[in-house]
């Protein structure tokens, strides 16, 4: 294959190692899938569920019928937890490609202030919809993918803006006036968003309170098909960018010297990620740190190139929130802690052990 | 040919760049000297396409830089700019390997294993091939950065001839990696290869490239081969030094000994 041995079997054992790393993770998500399924007040042991998920589809099961299992599986839990997955991964997803656009490890749909930007068009959605007349016109014809669509354009207004402030910083590899945008836009939108606050109602502010701090409790498989429908396309068109998103890593100059159009990919990359950020917050509220911590870890076991990264941080997410979410049921039952306040408990101090260590580095 | 006709390219007010004709010819090595600020990074932005000249334009091979689909021209022409971070943790190998990008579809190939295993070996470079880049020394670092330009054009292309653009690539380099340096750009002149460098030592560039261009202000002042451009009138004017320009015995390659720093003009 080639004239020197050494460096030729590096590529191919990398790729080996990611790919047992990829299938470890698959299995522990699946496994802490059963785990999260079957935990809470009505206990379901794997056997269970997997008997009732059989007869659910339709095969002849020789167990008893347990009516009430069943329901708390199919209608509580599994949407739960597959809201869950879904999350993880759509966070991880846009977390590792905010992080090569920004060419920042830092950058995050949180702390980058995407996350605010879908949290306001998500609470101006819920204040305004209801008494400005044409807006609910629209809200009847897009039903479900109302709210998403909104946190869609708000997560999408809040990318291009910070994108717009922070470019040159990135150009000059000042990625720190990056982090210094996200917060002053955040703390923008968080003030509109008190704003709202002020002038909802009752009803409003509970949904309003829902959104600042995260949960997965209003799952139902309609939500879910609804951001299947946002998501699935916005993360194949990351998978199919991912020599892009390495590209990147060297900087927008150096991914257009390697033939990528950036007049056509900043679009689409700022675009994906908006879809993924906008259409998670609008269906479970801010849940930070998943798109931090996801990549980072991912990158510890199959390194920085997207094409391992992808799948790696996708189950890393995954992981991550149904852990979360694990804890968040348990901690205070039969009271749910909500379960962005989990994820930022334990990706603040993360955040900070990362800053800390790039800021020894220099 | 990798020509420009009358370039000016302005930063706010400031000319830059003022009224540069310019020609690179597959199979010569091309120096572009000139003091600090003298506009050379600027001009081989333009000639990369990362700046739109305000007047003027670029063409490769006889087309507009514009006329050519992104993809197809980075295979005809690398570019290596002054300086790039890297914060995530690719391996050398795998920097060098995104210069394959243009030339697979979805992973790399066996082609491109093998081009980079031996772009690496000739940049002395497999040694840390396996290493993170962010943990190299300087001068490691930009041998895996040439690695990934040189690997980048390695293949002949029926698009007709391949350029290289260097800006500035022996600073971070040793004296004998440099010398490595400049003969490897002579191989690639010598497969057909047009390469234009960005190189402040006039005397490592005059015995090694072709034609040299010296800019000042924007301006190219002296344009030609070494001998006719590195003079010591051309020297005080272009780079306010005082030099004397002596002739190695045999070979002709001009030698420069600096005498002192000339008044520079207000």
């Amino acid at each position: 294959m080639s004239l020197r041995g050494d460096g030729a079997a590096c590529l191919p054992a990398r790729d080996r190692a990611a790919r047992s790393a990829v299938m470890v993770l698959l299995v522990a998500t699946l496994a802490t899938m059963v785990v999260s399924v079957g935990m809470g007040a009505v206990s379901i042991s794997p056997l269970q569920i997997l008997t009732i998920l059989l007869e659910q589809i339709g095969l002849p099961v020789a167990d008893a019928h347990d009516p009430i299992r069943a329901a708390v599986l199919l209608d509580v839990r599994l949407p739960r937890v597959l809201l869950a997955v879904i999350v993880g991964v759509a966070m991880a997803g846009a977390g590792a490609a905010m992080q090569a656009l920004f060419r920042n490890p830092l950058a995050d749909p949180g702390i980058v202030g995407v996350s605010s930007g879908a949290a306001l068009g998500a609470v101006s959605w819920i204040v305004l919809a209801g008494s400005i007349a044409p807006l609910g016109a629209v809200s009847a014809l897009l039903g479900h993918f109302a709210q998403p669509a909104a946190a869609f354009l708000g997560g999408l207004l809040a990318s291009l803006i910070i994108y717009r402030l922070a470019r040159f910083a990135i150009i000059d590899g000042q990625t720190f006036m990056l982090l210094l945008a996200g917060i002053a836009f955040s703390a923008l939108a968080s003030a509109a968003t008190g704003v709202l606050t002020f002038i909802a109602d009752d009803q409003q502010l509970r949904s309003i309170t829902f959104w600042s701090m995260g949960s997965l409790g209003v799952a139902g498989w309609a939500e879910i098909r609804v951001l299947l429908a946002f998501l699935l396309p916005a993360l194949a068109v990351l998978v199919l960018m991912s020599r892009l998103l390495d590209a990147l890593l060297l900087g927008e100059a150096v991914a257009g010297h390697l033939g990528f159009d950036m007049a056509r990919a900043r679009p689409a990359l700022i675009v994906c990620v908006a879809v993924l950020v906008g259409a998670s917050v609008a269906m479970t509220g801010m849940i930070g740190f998943i798109g931090l911590m996801a990549p980072h870890i991912a990158r510890l076991f199959v390194g920085a190139g997207h094409r391992r990264l992808l799948p790696a941080a996708a189950l890393i997410g995954a992981l991550l929130l149904l852990l979360a979410d694990m804890l968040a049921r348990t901690l205070a039952a039969p009271a749910e802690v909500p379960v962005g306040l989990i994820t930022a408990l334990i990706g603040g101090p993360f955040f900070l052990a990362l800053l800390y260590r790039r800021l020894g580095m220099r | 040919m990798l020509t420009a006709t009358q370039l000016e390219y302005f930063a706010g007010n400031t000319r830059l760049v003022d009224a540069v004709d310019f020609h690179l010819s597959p199979g010569e090595c091309v120096a572009l000297m000139g003091p600090n600020g003298a506009g050379k990074s600027t001009l081989l932005k333009l000639l990369s396409g990362d700046l739109k000249p305000r007047a003027g334009a670029v063409s490769l091979n006889g087309r507009p830089l514009s006329g050519w689909r992104q993809s197809e021209r980075a295979c005809l022409r690398a570019v290596l700019p002054q300086h790039l971070d890297l914060a995530f943790p690719f391996t050398a190998f795998e920097v060098a390997m995104l210069g394959r990008i243009p030339h697979h579809a979805g992973g790399p190939g066996p082609r491109d294993h093998a081009v980079v295993n031996e772009v690496m070996a000739l940049l002395d470079a497999t040694r840390f091939a396996d290493r993170p880049y962010t943990r190299l020394s300087g001068g490691e670092r930009a041998r895996v950065q040439l690695a990934r330009v040189f690997a980048q054009i390695w293949d002949e292309r029926p698009e007709g001839p391949r350029y290289l653009l260097l800006d500035e690539p022996t600073a971070p380099l040793d004296i004998a990696h440099q010398l490595e340096l400049m003969a490897h750009l002579r191989t690639l002149a010598g497969r057909n290869i047009g390469v234009l460098i960005i190189v402040h030592d006039l005397n490592l560039a005059a015995a090694h490239v072709d034609r040299i261009m010296l800019l000042r202000d924007g301006k190219v002042l002296h344009a030609g081969t070494v001998q006719s451009v590195l003079t010591t009138e051309t020297l005080r004017e272009v780079f306010d030094v005082h030099a004397q320009v002596l002739a190695t015995a045999g070979q002709g390659t001009p030698l420069i000994r600096f005498d002192s720093c000339a008044q520079r003009a207000a």
